[in-house]
């Protein structure tokens, strides 16, 4: 299955406090309200999402994290369309077809199309004039001197930040990431970190970012959820301020209490 | 210039010079042997005697005539048998319906040797052209299948993921991912389809002709004319390393982004 690639089929968007005070540097739409109720999924026998309960605010920026196998990017794929949930409903902005906002999956590796230039991988699947789009996300994501450059001649970080543009050209209400920077070294991950929250708040989408590491989670996101055997085991709000300094005492006591949660202590 | 540059320069001579080396000793031993008349003039002619019978042949215009035609057999052989390779291959590779209804038929036919089917040809076109171009059609299409196919389900298939997600499908899918990416073993195919061509052809027309380089090899016999049947050999010779030289020359233009068949400078 696909799901609707133009920005033109989006639903309208109801403005709210949050996403306005942050939407005055771009095209920004709100983000997507997304609902979930007792979802299910199996593989066979195996349960991997025991009744998934979730309600996501249009904006907001959600980190899920959880130990291998607990069921994150199972949900991920479920959100975006990838695979095909058992039992329960998930809705966006109160429509049940998720086909018909605009969702964005970045995947751990960049699955950049190596035959394409970067700039090309960018317009994929676009018509009309896309090519000044292209490059002006491509100046966002601070590559706009690599557009006609192979991929195979790109540093991982660099791949991902033209996946992260090529998400982004679509303008998406809600951008799925799956452990993107998951397979980055330290420096480039705390760029990439930097990237994703400024884009963030440029744009206003809604963002779901799964991860292994508590501490980008409690970095990024304004809410932190941990996953346990395909179940909620927590919901921890981070109220702080933004943008937030690495390693700071607020933060390092948050992701305390969340990393001795995922650890079951 | 530096010492060490200049023996750089000169190792560089010597490894380009190096691979000829062995080529030419054995013309000079073979000119040598015929010239003191170790072996006879009839068995082998000197390579001086097969240059002047080129120069011979060029002079009066007749080899260029002979080529044209078995050129223009190759080719049309070539293009009909590639095209037929290239459609089934794809037709089988693209559904699991293709698959079940045309691939146990096709490697049934493939393994059967298809110079083996010389006398049958014979019988059903008698001697002229079709009968060679069949043949040619026959010898180059298993290739091209085989490669098509398998290029085909070898693909990414996280790519193929990935652009469905971005709403490809139909003919954008096909062009942007799944041509590109089978593109390389497609090559391979297109490469040993060339080799099998010119194998082909020439017992093609050794059989029977009445004008192309076979034909000019088999008259010559007939007159004892070795240095034309020598200057045939070497023609086919060329003729092969020229097909291959194309072969290279497409992996090279259409295989541009991939690091293996980047030129090194």
């Amino acid at each position: 299955m696909s799901f609707s690639t133009y920005t033109e089929t989006t639903t309208p968007v109801k403005e709210s406090a949050a996403s306005s005070a942050r939407t005055a540097l771009s095209s920004s739409k709100g983000g997507t309200h997304l609902h979930l109720k007792g979802v299910v999924k199996k593989f066979g026998e195996l349960e991997v999402l025991k009744g998934i309960d979730l309600e996501i605010e249009k904006g907001q920026f959600i980190a899920i994290v959880g130990r291998s196998g607990c069921g994150k990017s199972t949900l991920l794929r479920l959100i975006a369309g990838l695979d095909r949930h058992n039992a329960g409903t998930l809705s966006a902005d109160g429509h049940a077809d998720l086909a018909s906002t605009d969702i964005r999956l970045m995947f751990q590796d960049d699955r950049l199309l190596p035959w394409k230039s970067v700039i090309d991988n960018i317009g994929l699947g676009l018509k009309g004039d896309w090519k000044p789009r292209a490059l002006r996300v491509l100046e966002e994501v601070g590559l706009s001197d690599k557009a006609d450059v192979w991929p195979a001649k790109l540093s991982g970080g660099q791949r991902q930040r033209v996946a992260l543009a090529r998400a982004l050209i679509h303008q998406p209400q809600l951008l799925l990431l799956d452990e993107p920077l998951g397979a980055l070294d330290a420096l480039t991950r705390i760029e990439m970190q930097r990237l994703i929250e400024r884009l963030w708040q440029q744009h206003g989408f809604t963002v779901l970012l799964v991860t292994h590491d508590v501490q980008e989670a409690v970095q990024l996101a304004d809410r932190v959820i941990v996953l346990e055997q395909g179940q909620i085991g927590m919901d921890k709000a981070v109220d702080l301020a933004r943008p937030r300094e690495q390693a700071s005492a607020d933060v390092s006591a948050i992701e305390g209490k969340v990393l001795k949660r995922v650890l079951g202590q | 210039m530096s010492i060490a540059s200049q023996r750089l320069a000169s190792n560089r001579w010597a490894d380009s010079a190096l691979p000829w080396a062995v080529p030419i000793v054995l013309i000079l031993l073979w000119q040598l042997a015929v010239s003191f008349g170790w072996i006879s003039s009839r068995i082998m002619p000197a390579p001086l005697a097969v240059i002047e019978a080129g120069w011979r042949l060029t002079a009066s215009g007749e080899i260029f005539y002979h080529l044209g035609v078995s050129f223009q057999r190759a080719a049309l052989g070539f293009v009909i048998g590639g095209g037929i390779g290239l459609a089934l291959g794809l037709i089988s590779g693209l559904s699991h319906w293709g698959e079940r209804l045309l691939d146990s038929t096709v490697q049934m036919i493939r393994n059967i040797p298809h110079l083996a089917l010389v006398p049958l040809v014979i019988l059903w076109f008698g001697i002229d052209e079709t009968a060679k171009i069949f043949l040619v059609v026959l010898g180059t299409a298993f290739p091209i299948y085989l490669n098509t196919f398998h290029g085909i389900r070898n693909i990414d298939s996280n790519l193929m993921e990935m652009a469905r997600s971005y709403g490809l499908s139909g003919w954008p899918l096909f062009t942007s991912v799944i041509l590109p990416g089978a593109m390389s073993s497609i090559l391979v195919g297109v490469r040993y389809s060339l080799g099998l061509m010119w194998l082909t052809l020439i017992v093609a027309e050794t059989i029977s002709a009445s004008e192309g380089i076979g034909y000019l090899a088999m008259n010559a016999r007939e007159f004892l004319q070795t240095d034309v049947v020598v200057l045939a050999i070497v023609l086919y010779a060329l003729l092969g390393k020229l097909a291959d030289e194309a072969a290279r020359f497409l992996e090279r233009r259409w295989l541009r982004w991939h690091p293996a068949y980047v030129k090194g400078d």
